[in-house]
């Protein structure tokens, strides 16, 4: 293996990240366990009445899921920037787009993948008609991606402060609602038995993009935050 | 250098950009605010009534071109964000970042006049139409770039980021508007039709445009007026600035 | 340093008119300097004087007010920073997680491998053998300030900017600082450091760098 070229460098992130995420496995639970503790409360609150619940389920799961998301976001370049190493990344001769590409997608795989696996119990818990849940699913893999990088954009522009949680969720939540606004129109679409395919190609086309553009994005809002 | 860039040189340069404002200010107020009565008179007395609405229909003189200016500020401050990133001009960050404020102030007022008039037009003071949907994202979008700007210590780092934060928003705001009008034609039965433009009579246009008019006018007024400041604060240790502030022979204490 | 009569070699580190201010206030320079291949460079000043300001923008993490820094006489700019640099700041830039030797292991992975050089090799040289499998929340300050060297050994880059390379360190820790910056210039790299104290080194005294803070 030769070391110090772009591929080895991303490699050696994804692995060290992996690797980290493993030694705190239990943390990796903490959204879908938020995500999950959001939907119960809607029961509780509106009443546990099936027909009710399966008309709002989809909206509910997703709004759960896109906060989960949120939270989890703070940590993308938090502890990375406490101890140093993502200066070291920002010095690295590598195209820096690539190196937070990189870690964006394992950011996805460790905290919106276990949201996915779980969306099927929840929809379960809500009555969402089993014919949504293969629409659920397809607009959740479709749309979590496009929230972790939209969102990484946003933490690359607070990453010097101490406490963003606020003022990130007031940035990314503009750039949210298109999403939030497609993902569940597919499914609400397909629950009426209307066309749901237009939103979820939709949603594919932005993903598209947003894999190429919001990289780069973040490593200039990076820049820019971090002198 | 070409003359554009030789003009924005000169204007770019803190004293001569104070000097220039400074002596510009107060005719764009004093221009405003005529402007504003004239198109305010013509507005509320001369027009008349509209055969629908009645009186009620008034409000379009202070909400139109509140909503005009809300995106026209959006516009104008992308414009010099884009500026400020790739060019690094200090006036143009101040001026993104002053008018970030009035910009956000002129959605508010667009939003209150709005639900003022939608209670007696449609009965509610809230509805999911398009437009007033896309208008609170760009509210939140103005909140952000403010929020953002008032976060960061470092008061030029803080402009850039906030400058950043402005140019996906400026991408942000037709995808938001495509999707709440997709996301509207989906959810029919509570679609109201707005007022369209064309419909409009002369006698209420002109008023209109007018208070158009002096929108403009008061928002570059505005936005001179605290760009000069904030340029002051961010200057305070240079000579030109304390010489501007406490007078000629202030600058070498 | 040795070189040939009558041939000036480019210098591998050049500053050319090097300032920077934050929010216009001048926090170093203009500084014009050389450093060459062989030398060990201190770069002295007070408190606030902007020595680690100096360390961030020579590296390229931060954009020059004015100036610009040739690298073997090529322009350093942000969209091409080089192997060539490396930096050792304030934070360690270890994942406490991870082991030492999986920190090692990262680094290499990104910034490439002098060779002639294994990790475990560094890890023994800066005096930390048998702690390869240790992870760094267990080590001690020192420890880590070791690990963080042994980073220096393992990457290519020939300049090192070394910030406060001495603190949390004790006597036989700033010795091994010293025999590593000694053993770095007799292979050709180059080194500025950043330093409160004055430490001997042990082959005489190094080449000062006076900063003073531009009031």
């Amino acid at each position: 293996m030769r070391y110090g070229t772009t591929a080895s460098a991303c490699a050696a992130l994804i692995r060290r990240d992996l690797v980290l995420t493993w030694r705190r496995r239990g943390d990796a639970l903490n959204p879908a366990m938020f995500a999950m503790i959001v939907v119960v409360m809607f029961p509780l609150a509106l009443g546990p009445e099936p027909n009710q619940l399966a008309r709002i389920a989809a909206g509910i799961l997703l709004v759960a899921i896109l906060l989960a998301g949120m939270l989890a976001l703070d940590n993308l370049f938090r502890s990375d920037h406490e101890d140093g190493t993502l200066e070291q990344l920002v010095l690295s001769p590598h195209p820096l787009s690539l190196l937070l590409a990189s870690r964006i997608i394992v950011h996805w795989l460790t905290t919106a993948l276990p949201l996915i696996v779980v969306a099927p119990l929840l929809a379960e818990m809500l009555h969402l008609p089993r014919s949504v849940l293969p629409v659920l699913l397809v607009a959740l893999a479709l749309a979590t991606p496009l929230l972790s990088l939209l969102g990484a954009v946003c933490v690359a522009l607070t990453v010097g402060m101490r406490r963003s949680g606020m003022l990130l969720a007031l940035l990314v939540l503009p750039l949210y609602v298109p999403v939030l606004i497609f993902a569940a129109g597919a499914c609400n679409a397909a629950q009426a038995g209307l066309p749901f395919l237009a939103p979820l190609l939709w949603l594919g086309a932005a993903l598209a993009l947003a894999l190429v553009l919001a990289p780069m994005a973040c490593a200039a809002a990076l820049r820019i935050s971090i002198t | 250098m070409n003359t554009l860039t030789l003009w924005f040189h000169q204007f770019g340069s803190p004293p001569i950009f104070h000097r220039v404002t400074a002596r510009l200010s107060p005719w764009l107020y004093a221009s405003a605010t005529l402007i504003g009565f004239i198109g305010l008179y013509g507005g509320l007395v001369l027009a008349p009534a509209d055969y629908q609405q009645s009186d009620a229909y008034r409000i379009i003189f202070v909400h139109v071109p509140c909503a005009w200016m809300s995106l026209f500020a959006y516009f104008f401050m992308a414009i010099n964000a884009f500026i400020a990133l790739v060019w690094r001009i200090k006036i143009s960050e101040i001026l993104a970042m002053a008018s970030a404020p009035i910009g956000a102030v002129f959605t508010a007022i667009t939003l209150a006049t709005g639900s003022i008039w939608g209670k007696p037009m449609w009965g509610t003071w809230w509805t999911w139409d398009a437009r007033l949907t896309s208008e609170l994202v760009l509210l939140f979008l103005y909140v952000g770039v403010i929020g953002l700007y008032n976060a960061i210590e470092d008061r030029r780092q803080a402009a850039r980021a906030a400058a950043f934060l402005a140019l996906v928003g400026i991408v942000n705001v037709p995808i938001v508007h495509f999707s709440v009008t997709w996301w509207n034609t989906l959810h029919q039965g509570s679609t109201v039709r707005l007022l369209g433009p064309s419909r409009i009579d002369s006698s209420m246009l002109w008023p209109l445009l007018l208070l158009a008019l002096a929108t403009h006018v008061w928002f570059f007024a505005s936005v001179f007026a605290r760009a000069r400041v904030s340029l002051l604060e961010l200057e305070s240790g240079k000579d030109w600035a304390r010489s501007a502030v406490l007078g000629p022979g202030a600058a070498h204490d | 340093m040795v070189h040939v009569e009558g041939e000036t070699p480019v210098p591998l580190l050049h500053a050319r008119g090097l300032s920077y201010a934050r929010n216009d206030e001048s926090i170093f320079g203009p500084l014009d300097f050389m450093l060459h291949r062989g030398e060990v460079v201190l770069i002295e000043g007070d408190n606030g004087s902007g020595k680690t300001t100096l360390l961030k923008v020579l590296s390229g993490l931060l954009e020059p007010a004015t100036g610009n820094i040739l690298l073997d006489g090529e322009e350093l700019t942000l969209a091409r920073l080089s192997h060539q640099v490396a930096l050792m700041g304030h934070l360690p830039g270890l994942k406490s997680d991870l082991s030492a030797i999986e920190n090692l292991d990262f680094t290499i992975g990104v910034f490439g491998l002098r060779p002639g050089i294994t990790p475990a090799l560094a890890l023994a040289s800066v005096g930390l053998e048998g702690y390869e499998d240790v992870a760094i929340r267990q080590l001690s300050a020192g420890q880590k300030k070791r690990v963080a060297l042994a980073r220096l050994l393992l990457v290519p880059a020939a300049l090192w900017l070394l910030d406060e390379p001495y603190a949390n360190l004790d006597k036989e820790g700033i010795d091994l600082v010293n025999r590593l910056l000694d053993a770095h210039a007799r292979r050709g790299g180059a080194a500025l450091i950043t330093s409160h104290g004055a430490y001997a080194f042990t082959t005489g005294a190094p080449r000062r760098l006076p900063l003073r803070s531009a009031a």
